[in-house]
């Protein structure tokens, strides 16, 4: 399948192009912050001697280009350099708290993702039902609320009010699996409410939308069962949509999901993220921004090439 | 003969509660064992919703609120959906308008085959495959070890209207609703689909209604005809005996159709108004003309005919400036014209005009006639005020619709025919020398197009309109054009006078086109068959 090749070869090369805009542009904008990491570490009572020289220690006296350049030569040989807040490799500070990150997201993703098709699916099969619409209320009510509220109200019900769940999700490496699973259900369980009412709501309508094509009609009139229809007929014609708003609310589990972090003081990527903003920390910015963006990009080129897959005219050429 | 089907008294409304509408007032139909009925009607007539109610079925919103349905003794108007399932595809299939739109094109055709046997329980995987491939080749399908393996949009739409039938006969039913199946279809592609549906529908000696507006088709398929008109049964006979002798006034009507003719003309007059030397064009690699070269004579019709996939619509994009040629050139009244309609001044925009296919999708459906016609009014000619106003009201009375009624109101409130008088109005705004109507009438109904064929003969005759007439339907050549033109694969077969055409093909595919023409004689399938095969 050559022009199917070609087609994701170019959304690949797309993506690293995108990748190297993103990386200047976060450059650019920690430069444009008021500040600079010698002036925050040191403090305002510090002289223009000792900022000067500290500056010179951590490279800050060289141009803005030539740092970027430097940073993007080492970046391309997979050395993302120290953090100049704790002067700790980069890597190391990454690890454990793209792990948790990782985890949370997977946790989420794993219940989220088939429950909202699930439901997106009998939805459609039981249109304008009572079913339908409860679990829409249902599902527009969770998205319509601020996350940190849905965390609050799981944190008030599930936790103080009955004590089922701990309310800080403090893991560490000590903790096992199952463990690790049940101290973080309260964060788990907020994400999951946040992200489901988008994917349900998309399967219903693109499911529905299909159902109007004369191949459903077809299918009826052969006596397939509706169900089956729905599943059979109806789910593999309707699977870009539902693919592609799969991968963005995948994204934002692993992107997005500061806010709920901060709640449940779950060491994740995002606070990472934040504190180093604030201390101007360039090259722990640089890398976790460099790997959300990469996140953003992989997912949706990996759900531009599955909805690609699912359309049997491009799978088999004519 | 035993009967297999009863509907008595049907009755089948729309819409919601209060503002129902009636699509059918009580309709009977009666079928016996192995019999084949045509039920013939213009659209709205209700004949669909009718072959959809012989299975139990209706669409979305339309109900049944009287009568019954009586199959093989079972009542399918107030049968469980249970029992409908399991009657539909085992006992009682459907064979639908547009293969295309009504295969899956998620899976493939065998795998669509299969499904009913399988969940019916009639055939196992393996018989049901072998069923397949042996139905396959009865329908007279290319290679049919393989074609079942294939996805429908590796097919043509000719294949998948028979693979469409083989699947209807894969639980071997004992009716088979065929609801316009070759509507869709080109004329040579239509001979070998109903002579393979006819072959098969015997072979079994399967029962059938098989719906259609066109009556050569019909009177080819059907023992028996049923015409239907706004949900009500006009009249129903044997089918030689309807042919021969149509009782009803509406029937006589829908038979007459066929009659009109083009007023007798002098010669044109000298040199043509627009011509076209070695002209090609493609969309991206795809080369769609290849070295047409084409005189139009002033004030005449010069019919284009070719079937789909033929160039002629892509040779009209040419000429509007649409689709540059790669190629050759356009000459319009002796001179060269740009490529592109953006580089065309003015005056040559305003003297060539089109009049589209589909007027439900050519016109703004937000906007009302009045708007429709001033722009183009206002555009062209520089009116305004009361003159526009006198101009529009001229243009209405040329297309024979009352301003007082009509200008005021939107695109979607109008009908077919109706619509189709706006866009030709529309072109008309301009006042133009040539008008190019592409496959104008073939969204119409019969009577409804031939109305617009009147309206096009006079407005030629008052206005002295040259035509390009791009159509596949050789009726309307034979009723209105001067010259012909027969277009295969992107290069013209013949040109000739319209009668010369007609009365001595030179080229085969001329011919065979001519040929495959449906013809209101009950045995002309048979003979046109047998002559195409030797």
């Amino acid at each position: 399948m050559p022009p199917l090749m070609k087609l994701i070869f170019s959304r690949l090369a797309l993506g690293a192009v995108t990748l190297l805009a993103v990386s200047a542009l976060m450059f650019v904008g920690i430069e444009l912050l008021p500040g600079d990491l010698a002036q925050q570490i040191l403090g305002q009572s510090a002289t223009p001697q000792t900022l000067a020289a500290f500056r010179a220690d951590l490279g800050l006296d060289q141009p803005a280009h030539l740092r970027y350049l430097d940073w993007l030569a080492a970046a391309a040989q997979g050395d993302f350099g120290n953090s100049m807040a704790s002067r700790r490799p980069v890597a190391d500070l990454l690890s454990t708290r793209l792990a948790n990150t990782m985890f949370l997201a997977c946790y989420a993703a794993v219940i989220a993702v088939p429950v909202a098709i699930l439901l997106g699916l009998l939805s459609a099969l039981w249109r304008n039902s009572l079913f339908d619409r409860s679990v829409n209320v249902g599902a527009l009510g969770a998205i319509s609320m601020p996350e940190f509220f849905v965390a609050y109200l799981l944190v008030l019900f599930l936790s103080t009010r009955l004590g089922w769940f701990p309310t800080l999700a403090r893991i560490d490496e000590a903790a096992s699996f199952g463990d690790a699973l049940y101290r973080s259900f309260l964060p788990a369980l907020t994400l999951i409410l946040v992200v489901i009412a988008h994917m349900m709501r998309m399967t219903r309508a693109a499911v529905i939308n299909v159902l109007a094509a004369p191949y459903i009609e077809m299918a009826q009139l052969k006596g397939v069962p509706r169900w089956r229809v729905i599943v059979k007929h109806a789910l593999p014609n309707a699977l870009a949509p539902i693919i592609n708003v799969v991968a963005l609310n995948l994204a934002y589990l692993i992107v997005g999901v500061v806010v709920v972090e901060v709640v449940f003081s779950y060491p994740g990527l995002g606070q990472l993220l934040v504190d180093a903003v604030a201390s101007r920390d360039f090259p722990v910015v640089q890398a976790v921004g460099l790997f959300f963006a990469g996140t953003y990009i992989t997912l949706n080129v990996l759900a531009d090439i599955l909805s690609i897959l699912s359309n049997p005219r491009l799978r088999h050429a004519r | 003969m035993s009967k297999l089907l009863d509907i008595r008294g049907l009755r089948l409304e729309a819409g919601p509660m209060g503002g129902r509408t009636t699509i059918l007032h009580g309709l009977d139909l009666t079928l016996n064992r192995g019999e084949v009925l045509g039920l013939v009607g213009e659209s709205g007539a209700g004949k669909s919703s009718a072959g959809l109610a012989a299975m139990g079925y209706t669409r979305d919103g339309v109900g049944i609120t009287g009568g019954e349905i009586l199959f093989d003794g079972i009542d399918l108007a107030r049968a469980s959906a249970a029992t409908l399932q399991d009657l539909h595809g085992r006992r009682i299939a459907y064979v639908a308008q547009s293969a295309a739109a009504s295969f899956n094109p998620a899976h493939r055709l065998i795998d669509q085959f299969c499904e009913a046997p399988l969940l019916h329980g009639t055939a196992a995987r393996a018989a049901a495959e072998a069923d397949a491939i042996a139905l396959y080749r009865q329908m007279q399908l290319p290679n049919p070890d393989q074609i079942g393996f294939r996805y429908p949009h590796q097919v043509s739409g000719g294949q998948l209207q028979r693979a469409m039938t083989a699947m209807a006969m894969a639980c071997r039913p004992d009716l088979i609703i065929f609801d316009e199946p070759t509507t869709a279809l080109d004329v040579t592609t239509q001979i070998e689909v109903l002579g393979a549906i006819r072959d098969v529908v015997e072979r079994y000696n399967t029962a059938a209604i098989y719906i259609t507006h066109d009556l050569a088709v019909v009177s080819q398929m059907a023992d028996r005809i049923t015409v239907m008109k706004h949900g009500r049964e006009v009249e129903t006979a044997k089918t030689r005996q309807m042919l021969a002798a149509p009782q009803e006034d509406y029937t006589k009507s829908l038979w007459a159709v066929r009659g009109l003719k083009r007023p007798e003309r002098s010669a044109p007059e000298a040199g043509p108004l627009l011509s076209m030397r070695g002209i090609e064009a493609s969309y991206a690699s795809a080369k769609v003309l290849q070295g047409v070269s084409l005189e139009l004579p002033r004030g005449q019709t010069t019919a284009v005919v070719g079937e789909s996939g033929s160039g002629k619509s892509t040779l009209a994009k040419v000429i509007a400036g649409v689709l540059p040629p790669s190629n050759g050139v356009v000459v319009w009244q002796g001179s060269p014209l740009p490529g592109r309609y953006q580089k065309r001044d003015r005056a040559t925009l305003r003297h060539i005009q089109m009049v589209y296919q589909m007027a439900d999708t050519a016109l703004n459906p937000r906007h009302t006639v009045r708007g429709t016609l001033e722009r183009p009014v206002r555009h062209f000619t520089g009116l305004r005020g009361a003159a526009l106003g006198a101009r529009v009201n001229e243009l209405m009375e040329l297309i024979e619709l009352d301003p007082a009624v009509f200008l005021d109101r939107l695109i979607p409130e109008l009908s077919g025919g109706q619509k189709q008088r706006i866009g030709i109005a529309r072109a008309l705004a301009a006042e133009p020398e040539f008008i190019i109507c592409d496959e104008v009438t073939s969204a119409l109904d019969q009577l409804v197009a031939e109305g617009i064929l009147r309206l096009l003969l006079r407005l030629q005759a008052e206005l002295g309109l040259t035509y390009m007439f791009i159509t596949h339907d050789l009726a309307t050549v034979e009723a209105i054009a001067d010259r012909v033109v027969i277009m295969q694969q992107g290069r013209i077969v013949e040109t000739g006078d319209q009668s010369r055409i007609f009365s001595d093909p030179q080229s085969d595919y001329t011919k065979r086109l001519l040929a495959s023409v449906p013809q209101m004689d009950a045995g002309w399938l048979n003979g046109v068959r047998q002559r195409l095969a030797s």
